[in-house]
């Protein structure tokens, strides 16, 4: 018995934000944006907030697996930019989709947050909890980049993509891990909030480290090192080699780091299923998204192995083997 | 030795022969690496040596980089 995705769904703003929009805001170029990051463009809210663009997702989930909403089991949302503190982007999906006999909650993982939910939904399906979940990556990070911090602003986007899983006598998630490096999680941080309160000194609103925060090269570092070794375990504990592997879907935060991983693990670059050219990083979004569109477009079939991984603040990884 | 295999980490890194890389040369202006490179570059070399290089910005030429190694490597 297995946990297999049966559908995947995406949303993105409708506003297209270029290099050379950007460059209008900061001094930067698209020569420059490209050659470091592989970005060209990005999806940025008009005013919608995040829990709009997991709605629209889910929506299309249900529509997709051509379930009744009413017999969906998990609501899972993996985000760094949620709506609110409460409710949970998971209770609001709930309520919009009238999912009225789900558990919903949110995780947090950053950039691997999509992997850390998947990994929580496996866990319940594996057990007998439930039967079925929904899992969503959802950001509004325009929200939280310091737009005039030209090392970050380039670097993000908005958008939201998500899984219909249930449990299945076929073959679908094979192995999997998740991982955490909490010793070195300043090299990447967002959305501190100081202590204020009536009974001491500091200062309310927003604090300079309410914005992301990042040391470029430590966070290049650890991604580098952990997907790699990472992607070698999940495939040295499944016995399956990289010729058995159709695509890898790795996080979309930088193809420069792409080129690392593919170097290091001799796969070839063809493999790593990118699009950040067109959507930046969406932090847990991302894998998602990518994931939604290889099937979009179908270049997957059942059957094919895939590689999804993810790596982001906290620090934290998750890498995960499955059969389409 | 230690120039070698440098010589050879920075070959792999930007794509460029060995011949083209002395102790003289300097990585970012006549390999055409970015920082990026240059961070991967590092990166190799610190798993190759076991060393840990605090200021990247300090390594400028081939030669910065095996100084580092020969004083910093057990």
């Amino acid at each position: 018995m297995t946990t297999r995705i049966i559908a995947t769904g995406a949303s993105v703003p409708e506003q297209i934000i270029t290099n050379d929009d950007i460059a209008k805001v900061v001094e930067t170029s698209d020569e420059w944006i490209t050659q470091r990051t592989g970005i060209k463009q990005r999806h940025i809210s008009a005013g919608e907030n995040t829990s709009h663009f997991a709605i629209e997702t889910a929506k299309k989930l249900i529509e997709r697996a051509n379930v009744n909403p009413e017999d969906i089991e998990l609501i899972i949302v993996a985000s760094v930019t949620p709506d609110y503190g409460t409710p949970s982007l998971g209770c609001m999906v709930q309520k919009a989709i009238g999912a009225s006999k789900a558990v919903a909650f949110d995780i947090t993982a950053a950039c691997s947050g999509f992997m850390f939910a998947l990994s929580v939904a496996d866990k319940y399906i594996q057990t007998g909890v439930y039967s079925n979940a929904i899992v969503i990556g959802a950001e509004t990070l325009s929200k939280i980049v310091d737009w005039s911090d030209r090392t970050t602003c380039v670097l993000f986007g908005d958008g939201a993509g998500g899984a219909y899983v249930e449990k299945s006598e076929k073959e679908g998630i094979i192995k999997e891990e998740i991982g955490s490096k909490g010793e070195i999680y300043e090299i990447l941080t967002q959305g501190y909030t100081p202590c204020a309160n009536a009974f001491n000194d500091n200062e309310s609103g927003v604090d300079p480290l309410w914005y992301v925060n990042m040391n470029g090269r430590e966070v290049f570092k650890f991604a580098t090192k952990s997907v790699v070794k990472s992607i070698d375990r999940v495939m040295e504990n499944a016995g399956v080699t990289q010729e058995d592997i159709k695509y890898i879907v790795p996080h979309q935060a930088n193809i420069r780091i792409v080129d690392v991983i593919s170097n290091k693990l001799k796969i070839p670059k063809e493999k790593f299923y990118m699009n950040m050219d067109r959507f930046g990083n969406t932090s847990s979004a991302s894998v998602p998204m990518a994931l939604n569109e290889l099937n979009e477009k179908g270049l997957i079939e059942r059957g094919d192995k895939i590689i999804l991984t993810g790596f982001g603040g906290g620090m934290t990884w998750g890498t995960m083997l499955i059969t389409w | 030795m230690v120039f070698e295999k440098i010589r050879e980490i920075i070959a792999e890194q930007t794509g460029k022969d060995e011949s083209e890389i002395t102790l003289e040369t300097n990585v970012k202006e006549d390999l055409d690496a970015d920082s990026l490179d240059l961070f991967q570059i590092i990166n190799d070399i610190e798993d190759e040596f076991d060393v840990s290089v605090e200021d990247p910005e300090a390594i400028v030429t081939v030669k910065d980089a095996v100084d580092f190694v020969e004083s910093h490597k057990n």
